[in-house]
């Protein structure tokens, strides 16, 4: 029976996994306290597709991934800043038109060029067989970089998330720090995507976000929930997933629906009260 | 700069897309100010408070300040997500983002918050997430986070926008006492007679400065009418400018309201 427990932990792939995916859990529970607080949900999600683009073209000619699809998801953040800039059209349609473009060139270039159908899943749904060493290495480098820049401006974060107008006035550097926030939001989306994929990445930034703000009315605690909920869907949905033979990205997202609804049902009025008035402002 | 000058806008023109929100306008606040911007909605009221604030940078003129100068700054209560997650003392203490780079709330930061929360009558409210209080606490709460920083020049930005009758009250007495206690006061607002009414200095602003001066001499028909664009009277009460809304009384009229 133990053995049977520890099974998925004799695989390398699997160990490599579990270390990238909950560690991805956690940077994106951090981050996702912004990306939720911000109502820009829809940033993560549009990111996600726009890197997947680089994913794709970095594949098809034979590029370093992390270079091409960094690259490729900075170039497709300013092209969207421009458009959105010379007000032709709203930001959000800004965004909607180059993710998309971005994701379906991806996937044009991976159908004419690329191994078909087996890298495109890769890449949208995410695959813990993939992981080596240096993906470990980035998400770590990327985590160990957030939590250090959220812990050392942690009051301009929080000041310019909740204030911007105000903390423009009283000194801090706004557009710097959502500057921060949006290379942050890119890496995070850089190192964890292989693992939990296009589709499924801006659920991990949005749901243990939301966990936590059911649970607690305080900035700081959201920021110390949010990446232990987005961890333990990681993991535990990571280890689930060997087990029952699913999707890693899926289950994780599944295991994190899960805490969320345990959380909606047990957070009472006062806690759902909460969460419905995340995106009124 | 001039002695007893905190600002200076000095024939400032600010334009948003091409188009002019406020043109060639003169103004300069002093030390002791007290100072009411009215005007319609798109007449520029915002744009001069944040010029003045240092938040927009004009087209043409410039902006003077004075070194130094001390700024505390009220944004519309409308513009505040009341659902964020922060108590009135985190509130407090986030102005400190320059200086105060950790999270944790110092002693110091803690005792001198709840000192200027005593002062505005919000004691014992430190802990309350800012959406469990009343609107002109709410209100209050937001001059306290101006006032932390013990600003020589306070910005307030429609303080009486949406408020009840006696939380207009509250905020007018205790923007009374702050200006007695030396600080300087500029504010916008549509409010004419229940604030700007009020104050020792007015200005009369639509793109440009149609009048800067007491309110007796600035609340007049000729003054109104160019600045909203619409027939206004002005009776004396108690020596204090009424004024009444002619399109109201017409209105009031045709649905027989009025005899």
């Amino acid at each position: 029976m133990i053995g049977g427990i520890l099974t998925p932990f004799h695989y390398e792939f699997f160990r490599n996994g579990l270390v990238v995916a909950t560690l991805a859990g956690t940077l994106c529970g951090i981050l996702g306290v912004f990306v939720v607080l911000r109502g820009m949900s829809y940033i993560g999600h549009g990111l996600s597709h726009a890197v997947f683009g680089g994913a794709a073209a970095s594949a098809v000619m034979n590029v370093n991934y992390f270079a091409g699809a960094g690259i490729w998801g900075v170039a497709s953040g300013v092209i969207i800043g421009r458009i959105a800039r010379r007000r032709i059209i709203g930001a959000d349609a800004a965004i909607g038109v180059v993710t998309t473009a971005s994701f379906a060139m991806g996937l044009a270039l991976l159908n004419r060029y690329g191994q078909a159908q087996k890298s495109i899943e890769a890449v949208l749904f995410g695959s813990v067989l993939g992981v080596q060493t240096i993906d470990i290495v980035a998400v770590a480098a990327v985590t160990v970089a957030v939590i250090a820049l959220v812990v050392g401006l942690y009051r301009s974060f929080l000041f310019a998330t909740f204030d911007p107008e105000v903390a423009q006035v009283s000194g801090v550097r706004v557009a710097l720090i959502e500057a921060l926030l949006m290379a942050m939001l890119s890496l995070t989306i850089l190192v964890t995507m292989r693992v939990i994929g296009t589709l499924l990445i801006s659920a991990l930034l949005v749901i243990p976000a939301s966990v936590a703000r059911m649970l607690t009315n305080s900035f700081a605690k959201m920021l110390w929930i949010a990446p232990i909920v987005g961890a333990i869907s990681a993991f535990v949905g990571m280890y689930l997933s060997f087990h029952l033979d699913t999707s890693a990205s899926a289950t994780i997202i599944l295991v994190g629906t899960l805490q969320f609804i345990v959380v909606y049902a047990v957070a009472g009025l006062r806690g759902r009260a909460r969460i419905a008035g995340l995106h009124s402002h | 700069m001039t002695p007893g000058v905190l600002v200076e806008c000095a024939h400032i023109s600010c334009a948003y897309d091409s188009t002019y929100a406020i043109k060639d306008v003169h103004f300069t606040m002093h030390t002791g100010d007290f100072v009411g911007i009215v005007g319609p909605s798109g007449s520029g009221k915002t744009t001069l408070l944040k010029s003045v604030l240092g938040a927009i940078t004009p087209v043409h003129g410039h902006v003077t300040m004075r070194p130094g100068l001390r700024m505390g700054y009220v944004p519309q209560v409308e513009s505040v997500d009341w659902n964020f997650p922060v108590t009135v003392l985190e509130v407090m203490v986030m102005t400190r983002a320059a200086n105060g780079r950790i999270p944790r709330i110092t002693k110091e930061e803690r005792t001198s918050a709840l000192e200027v929360l005593e002062k505005l009558g919000l004691s014992g409210l430190h802990n309350r997430h800012i959406r469990e209080l009343s609107g002109g606490q709410q209100q209050r709460v937001f001059v306290a986070r101006a006032l932390f920083h013990r600003p020589e020049l306070l910005v307030l930005d429609e303080p009486t926008s949406g408020v009840d009758v006696r939380t207009r009250h509250e905020i007018l007495h205790l923007l009374a006492d702050l200006h007695e206690e030396g600080v300087s006061i500029m504010l916008t607002t549509h409010d004419l007679n229940g604030l700007a009414a009020h104050l020792p200095r007015l200005v009369c602003i639509n793109k440009e400065i149609i009048a800067d001066g007491a309110p007796s001499e600035v609340l007049t028909s000729e003054v109104l009418e160019r600045t909203y664009g619409a027939p206004m009277e002005v009776l004396m009460h108690e020596g204090m400018p009424v004024v009444l809304d002619h399109g109201g009384t017409e209105v009031a009229r045709r649905l027989g309201g009025l005899s």
